[in-house]
């Protein structure tokens, strides 16, 4: 395992792995990239945009990631495992998902061994992964439920359901722009398609949730939301400081708004791209010198007012008869 | 008057208390206030119960007594300091001291899920080569020639399994 592993034993097991990976089907044409080959910026940016973990960002020699081109598939050597295969889908397809990573893992069985135990399963590193080493994931955007203070009751319903709730980016990162990810918190004693279909359900039961708490506020609240989800627009045309939390708030309520029907429903795809754009790596990655904390909130408020100086104003109106939809 | 709880990772007081149900197993953690803060308690959306539950139940200093893995070297400290094992051995090694923290920590104690039906395949083969080619280089020490034929075309029927050239 990577704790107990030598630097020469991690560097074979890294070049076995990129092997067995470029043998299969998705990773022909693969980017791959041992991580001390990277800049700081470079892991950050692939921080950003979920591709390594934080953990593999700052490993030491001998570990390496593999993506696929379109991004979706990401490939993680020598992190806390020697492997940790990852499939991101766009929406709610967390079936799709487990297909994808399943035949994935299948094909990479041909020249890899496992470390298994027929009683205890996939022999992690550490014991919480034991098992089925299977963590299913779902980002939901929850803005109403946040709003309207009920998320730390969801938090609690869903952690006595054995799942997890974490910010954006995962364990200990706090929940800017109301993303979330609830995952699987037990690996061991139920089958991925059982993890899959109790998470599936749970998402399910948050989405009424969000639903019900954006009908509520719409209903209750009308003045109030529209008059923060104006400000976050204004805010977002105007400012000339922004930190990337404040961004991120911001565009989760001009994101909620597109969702209300106060903006048009082909603006909620250029606020997902900015939401990975006015983080501060991908700020930094742009400008051609460094930045210090303050200038990059200076470039990022330039950013934003550049791409929202094009985007629509908000109609209320429109929106007041709109039915509210979610689809996280 | 009984005496305080103690912080599950540090023996300070603890004044944050956490309980968690899960599948009708109840699962608590004491912590004190600044360990709650460090692990991010006080942030709902910020922590895992089944990490914390398992730093906790490992946080006992002591001398390291306790059983050495064979084949990575690591130690019950080992373990208890990193949350890690070093190598798949380490679960035989360390069986006593893991299994009643799965039971918390999981839903069962039992794999139900996915097989590596194919690595383990081959596994066995590797696993009966080697014991063949043992065998094979015992026979032929010994004189029994017999045997060593029969071994030899043995390890050549499983070496074409592996998809290998028969040896001459």
């Amino acid at each position: 395992m990577v704790s107990a592993a030598a630097d020469e034993q991690r560097a074979a097991i890294l070049e076995t792995c990129r092997e067995a990976l470029a043998a299969t089907a998705p990773l022909k044409r693969a980017a791959q990239a041992s991580i001390d080959e990277l800049s700081e910026l470079d892991r950050q940016i692939l921080v950003e945009r979920h591709l390594i973990s934080r953990e593999l960002s700052g490993a030491k020699n001998g570990s390496g990631v593999v993506i696929s081109p379109d991004q979706t598939i990401s490939v993680m050597i020598n992190e806390e495992d020697h492997l940790r295969l990852q499939v991101l889908r766009a929406g709610f397809q967390l079936k799709k998902a487990w297909a994808a990573i399943d035949a994935l893992d299948t094909a990479l069985e041909d020249c890899l061994d496992y470390a298994f135990s027929p009683t205890l399963g996939y022999l992690t590193a550490c014991p919480t992964n034991l098992g089925t080493g299977l963590r299913a994931s779902a980002m939901m955007h929850l803005p109403a439920l946040v709003i309207s203070g009920q998320m730390e009751k969801v938090v609690r319903a869903v952690n006595q359901l054995g799942l997890v709730v974490r910010g954006l980016f995962g364990e200990g990162s706090d929940a800017s722009g109301s993303i979330f990810q609830i995952s699987n918190q037990t690996t061991l004693g139920e089958s991925e398609d059982t993890i899959i279909k109790r998470l599936g359900s749970v998402l399910h039961s948050i989405i009424e949730h969000e639903i019900n708490a954006r009908a509520r506020l719409v209903e209750n609240d009308a003045a109030k939301l529209q008059d923060k989800i104006g400000r976050a627009y204004g805010i977002l045309q105007h400012s000339h400081l922004l930190t990337s939390g404040e961004a991120m708030n911001l565009l989760s309520l001009v994101r909620l708004g597109a969702d209300l029907g106060y903006f048009p429903e082909d603006s909620r795809s250029l606020v997902d791209r900015l939401f990975i754009e006015a983080q501060p790596g991908h700020i930094q990655h742009v400008s051609k010198s460094d930045l210090d904390p303050a200038q990059r909130d200076s470039r990022r408020a330039g950013h934003l007012r550049t791409e929202f100086a094009a985007f629509p104003a908000p109609n209320f109106l429109n929106g007041a008869d709109a039915k509210p939809q979610n689809d996280n | 008057m009984a005496s305080p709880l103690k912080c599950n990772l540090c023996s300070k007081p603890a004044t944050v208390h956490l309980t968690q149900i899960v599948n009708n197993k109840v699962h608590k953690v004491d912590l004190c206030e600044e360990c709650a803060q460090a692990k991010g308690v006080t942030d709902p959306t910020g922590f895992s119960l089944s990490d914390l539950l398992l730093k906790a139940s490992l946080n006992t200093e002591g001398s390291d007594t306790g059983p050495r893995c064979e084949q990575c070297g690591f130690t019950q400290n080992d373990f208890k300091k990193t949350g890690r094992f070093g190598c798949p051995h380490c679960y035989e090694t360390f069986k006593a001291l893991i299994e009643p923290m799965l039971d918390n920590m999981h839903k069962g104690t039992t794999h139900t899920g996915k097989v590596p039906q194919k690595a383990l395949a081959r596994k066995s083969l590797y696993d009966r080569l080697t014991t063949l080619e043992l065998d094979l280089s015992e026979a032929i020490k010994t004189e029994r020639y017999e045997d060593a034929a029969r071994y030899r075309d043995e390890i050549n029927q499983v070496k074409q399994a592996f998809g290998e050239k028969p040896a001459e």
